[in-house]
């Protein structure tokens, strides 16, 4: 049980004050899984995964973070965990490739740092300065560092913020490539693509505590929500009928029409719709 | 996605090589250095100010303050201790908020490298800063102001001793005060006063024992009075003690107060220090 689980979270709570930021969540993440924690800001995403970074004192719980209480880190603990943080910690003064090699020699068996200045595409930005980067790139070279340690857990606190289109697929396939070597995963985000496309499972927090798990299509019984079926009546006025059995529904209009139906389109609520449901914004 | 093919999670292999403690010091110290030089404001803050008054004051005032002393060689041990001060307090009291507040410090905590290897790099940077900045003022002092290098073995113990015990006091206290400071501006707010007006009182910029005795009482609580009382002893004449409050230059004193300070100081490092910032709990 132990084995497979690489974060386990029992009854976890953290108070500031009269602000209760975590009231009680409970959480397993699989070894080898993509576990993605979605929700709205000041949800308590952040303050929970920073527990299970060890950089914050749980009020309550039981926390198992690689077999071990990540509030008393030590060495060993720390080089098997890798950590993206949401804030960057910036070394203006130095290079892309400076930082990174620097880093390197904290851990016992690190990756070679060109190598994984090249994976996260800094390559040509190897010999730049860290204070002419963009944001988007300065984002890459925290991700450099979460990994140079070669992580058997990478903590991602909003890793594409601020990332162009592309460079979120970029990044994606980055995540998938770790994913493939064996890499467990925890990211947050509040893009709902971004766990849809990189999740093996999504836990949705709001308001301190986790609401649901479940691989992303599964999510707030999406696959059994009702089908929205829309058409065009021969008139030319859009129509559209929700139902359970949207096959037989189009097999009639098929028939009704004597053929293809116009403007058809079936679909189903989206990540984002059940999404908004769940936190309550429906 | 795929979640039936992945492979086992990587397993540490047997080529670790982990670096030891004095390597991962010593890499720590360079990154430091390195960074350093490359910040021209730390550069010219640190080693270019004292140079800069040393050039200043010596033009303005050239009377003698007592046979065989003029004014420029007293007012440069007052320098040589302020370029000791700011190397250490200033410069570590001004950049650890700075790094603390954009999360170096944080950053540098997710890592397996022990605590110490941080402050040991800081001492290094300190430590070599110092020396390198010293040697400067002293080529400076020598070249352009007659200042006399120590002529025996016994006064260059002495300078060392006052040195490594002032820079160990005032680093020390820099990154204790550190802590005070709430965003990365606010260090210099913090630690530039208090480290000028610790000049104004304690014998840099005039003549100590010209000042009013009240400002001398209070100057004699904090280590940069001790520091230049313990410099004169190095770079003025024997006879030159007799001027000194307490009628010589008490090397004992200087000794003590340091050392004591040295305690202060690393008991407020040890109580107070945080990695990171007060918003982020």
């Amino acid at each position: 049980m132990e084995d497979e689980l690489a974060i386990s979270v029992r009854g976890l709570r953290k108070t500031y004050g009269d602000n209760v930021a975590v009231a009680g969540v409970d959480l397993d993440v699989h070894r080898g899984e993509v576990f993605a924690l979605l929700g709205p800001n000041g949800a308590g995403k952040t303050t929970t995964v920073e527990i299970l970074e060890g950089y914050r004192h749980r009020d309550a719980g039981e926390v198992r973070v690689l077999g071990a209480d990540p509030a008393h880190p030590d060495a060993g603990w720390r080089s098997r965990v890798g950590i993206v943080l949401q804030g960057t910690g910036e070394f203006d003064e130095l290079t892309v490739g400076e930082v990174v090699r620097h880093f390197s020699g904290f851990y016992p068996d690190a990756d070679d740092p060109a190598k994984v200045v090249e994976r996260v595409g800094l390559g040509a930005k190897a010999k730049a300065r860290t204070h002419t980067l963009s944001g988007g790139q300065k984002r890459r070279l925290d991700v450099a560092l979460g990994i140079i340690g070669r992580p058997e857990l990478l903590f991602l606190d909003e890793p594409t913020t601020g990332f162009d289109p592309e460079a979120r697929r970029e990044f994606w396939d980055l995540i998938r490539d770790l994913s493939a070597a064996g890499t467990t995963i925890v990211l947050t985000t509040h893009y709902l693509d971004e766990a849809e496309a990189l999740a093996d499972r999504v836990g949705v927090i709001a308001a301190g505590r986790v609401i649901e798990v479940a691989p992303p299509n599964a999510l707030g019984n999406r696959q059994e929500s009702l089908a929205t079926v829309s058409w065009r009546t021969p008139d030319g006025t859009p129509a559209s009928a929700e139902t359970a059995t949207p096959t037989a529904l189009v097999y009639d209009l098929a028939a009704r029409f004597g053929g293809e139906v116009p403007g058809l389109t079936v679909t189903r609520p989206t990540l984002e719709d059940v999404y908004l449901r769940m936190i309550g914004h429906s | 996605m795929t979640t039936t093919t992945k492979a086992a999670p990587p397993v540490a292999t047997a080529r670790a090589r982990r670096l030891g403690p004095g390597a991962l010091a010593l890499r720590q110290g360079r990154l430091e250095i390195t960074q350093f030089l490359r910040s021209r404001e730390s550069v010219v803050f640190t080693m270019g100010f004292p140079i800069i008054m040393i050039l200043i004051f010596a033009a303005i005032f050239s009377d003698e303050i007592a046979p065989g002393v003029s004014y420029t060689q007293y007012f440069i041990t007052g320098m040589i201790a302020t370029g000791l001060m700011t190397v250490s307090f200033q410069n570590l009291g001004i950049w650890i908020p700075i790094e603390r507040d954009r999360g170096v410090l944080k950053r540098y905590r997710g890592t397996p490298m022990p605590k110490w290897v941080w402050f040991a790099g800081k001492v290094i940077m300190v430590v070599v800063i110092g020396i390198a900045e010293t040697a400067l003022l002293l080529a400076v002092s020598v070249a352009l102001f007659d200042l006399d290098l120590p002529q025996t073995a016994a006064k260059w113990l002495t300078f060392g001793w006052v040195a490594v015990l002032g820079v160990t006091a005032c680093t020390l206290c820099g990154i204790a005060i550190s802590s005070l400071a709430r965003t990365a501006r606010s260090g210099s707010a913090v630690v530039t006063p208090v480290a000028l007006v610790l000049q104004f009182i304690s014998g840099v910029f005039f003549v100590f024992t010209n000042l009013p005795t009240w400002m001398q009482q209070v100057a004699a609580i904090f280590p940069l009075k001790w520091m230049c009382q313990g410099l004169r002893s190095v770079f003025l004449p024997d006879s030159f003690g007799g001027q000194e409050p307490g009628g010589s230059f008490e090397l004992g004193r200087v000794a003590l107060v340091l050392g004591l300070w040295c305690v202060i100081g690393l008991v407020l490092c040890l109580t107070t220090f945080r990695w990171t910032t007060r918003r982020d709990g």
